[in-house]
């Protein structure tokens, strides 16, 4: 056996790979569940957040800055360990599912509420003059004119921000969470074999290679002229 | 005989922001069909009493009444009263996302309540009156400064106000794009707009302005016609003033 077949019947076992396709692919659609949750529930807090701080209540924007704060100090790991050996002791037991996905969901919402927050504010003061000067209400000023700005100027950074997070989807794992990882771990030490856990990469690569395209070029399409 | 209302009322007009006095008892009152002209060294509070007048900034204490509206009460319905009263900033402040005539069309669909075709139809007549109909599709960034600020005229006009307030409308200009701004004024002071103007372009105020206001640290030193003013002020503070800009 040359050094390449036994490193080819190491790493890429077909027979290994084959038995565990199916729970790898399981992991998969975990995955994708957890990340599409995460993704909605995250950017619509964190958006729902900024907007609520745009309307200047002292004691309500302070709560927000510390909430936001919280979640961006806080590694995801302990928020989610915290959450899912935590909470029993106050009555509730969330799975290990609903864990990752609430505490990467809060840490997207902390993360995109920053975000969204500075493109509000970035957008000029003169565009607010103009819009309520012609009669329009604080709402729709935002909705209309600050809003389509701000999300502009957001999107890159968030497009980084969302995928980073969502690939925080492995730390699952550790709260018994079978996505991809978990599954492809769980697999290579039942077969003894590291196998499992380069599909476990190919699944990645398939999954978040094409999201990070996606981006660039949305990236590119909404890059501002002025 | 009863002399009509005027169309702005302002009267004991403060305004501080923090310790500083800006508007100092500010009385204003422009008549229909008048164009007024303010002018005043920097700092001395033309564009804060502009402001307050649309109440963009709220005054200290005074009496605002525009077309019978009084803007300070807090039952008036604010949104609706800013609609009778145009704004024209010296940025132009358009919205960089829409179209010129997305521009124009927001305020009409949004607060005036018209549907999109009706908005559209009495945007581009807007567009029309400022000379830029061809430009409906085009977006601020496609355009120039000053087709930018006729735009910003088309967007306040398109809303049939009774009054239109004018911050330094032409000082971002390039100088041979002053013209055709000062061009769509006059044509708007000619179709009995009701105007105030806070502005340097004097050739405009000697022959379009019925009157000149000269504030100086936050009051109203002196009015008159634009020929008292320019050729025989009455105060030293405006004579100095008028000689400074002379000498540019
Ligand atoms: N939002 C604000 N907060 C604090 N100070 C302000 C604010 N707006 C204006 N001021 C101050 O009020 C004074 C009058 O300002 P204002 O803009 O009304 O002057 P102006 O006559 O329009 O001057 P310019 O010719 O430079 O435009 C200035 O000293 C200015 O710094
Ligand atoms: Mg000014």
């Amino acid at each position: 056996m040359s050094n390449w077949d036994r490193f080819t019947d190491t790493f890429f076992n077909g027979k290994v790979m084959l038995k565990y396709l199916p729970e790898i692919l399981w992991g998969v659609v975990t995955t994708i569940e957890l990340a599409v949750l995460i993704v909605l529930t995250g950017l619509a807090a964190g958006l729902a957040l900024a907007l609520v701080r745009s309307l200047a209540i002292r004691p309500l924007n302070w709560l927000i800055i510390f909430i936001v704060d919280l979640f961006r100090s806080l590694p995801p790991l302990v928020v989610i360990v915290l959450m899912y050996f935590g909470l029993p002791y106050a009555g509730v037991s969330p799975s290990g599912f609903v864990s990752t996905w609430l505490s990467l969901a809060f840490v997207l919402m902390a993360f995109s509420e920053e975000i969204f927050w500075a493109g509000i504010t970035s957008v000029h003061k003169g565009q607010w003059e103009a819009a309520r000067s012609t009669g329009l209400s604080f709402g729709e000023t935002l909705l209309n004119v600050v809003l389509p700005q701000a999300l502009r100027l957001t999107i890159p950074p968030l497009t980084n921000r969302t995928i980073a997070i969502t690939k925080g989807t492995a730390l699952g794992t550790v709260v018994a969470v079978s996505e991809i990882l978990g599954a492809a771990s769980s697999a290579m030490s039942n077969s003894y074999n590291p196998s499992p856990l380069m599909m476990g990469a190919a699944a990645y690569l398939v999954l978040f290679l094409p999201v990070v395209v996606l981006a660039r070029r949305l990236e590119k399409r909404f890059a501002w002229k002025r | 005989m009863t002399t009509p209302l005027p169309i702005v009322d302002a009267r004991g007009v403060h305004k501080h922001f923090g310790a500083l006095h800006v508007l100092k008892g500010v009385d204003l009152t422009v008549a229909e069909r008048e164009l007024v002209f303010v002018i005043g060294p920097s700092g001395s509070g033309k564009s804060t009493l502009l402001r307050c007048l649309n109440r963009l900034e709220e005054p200290s204490s005074g009496s605002i009444v525009v077309d019978g509206i009084d803007m300070l009460d807090p039952r008036t319905d604010i949104n609706h009263a800013r609609q009778r009263i145009g704004m024209v900033f010296q940025s132009f402040n358009l919205y960089p996302h829409m179209t010129a005539l997305g521009n124009v069309t927001l305020a009409l669909r949004k607060v005036a309540g018209k549907s999109r075709a009706e908005a559209e139809r009495l945007g581009l007549a807007a567009l029309e009156r400022v000379g830029l109909a061809d430009r409906a599709g085009h977006t601020p960034g496609q355009l120039s400064g000053g087709q930018q600020q006729r735009v910003a005229i088309a967007r306040s006009i398109a809303l049939e106000p009774r009054v239109m307030l004018f911050d330094e409308p032409t000082s971002a200009l390039d100088p041979e794009l002053v013209g055709s701004v000062l061009e769509v004024m006059r044509a708007l002071r000619e179709s009995g707009m009701t105007m105030v103007v806070v502005s340097h372009e004097m050739g405009f105020a000697r022959n379009a302005a019925d009157r000149v206001v000269f504030m100086d640290d936050g009051l109203i030193v002196e009015q008159g016609p634009p020929a008292a003013i320019f050729e025989s002020p009455a105060q030293e503070r405006t004579r100095a003033f008028i000689g400074q800009i002379q000498r540019h």
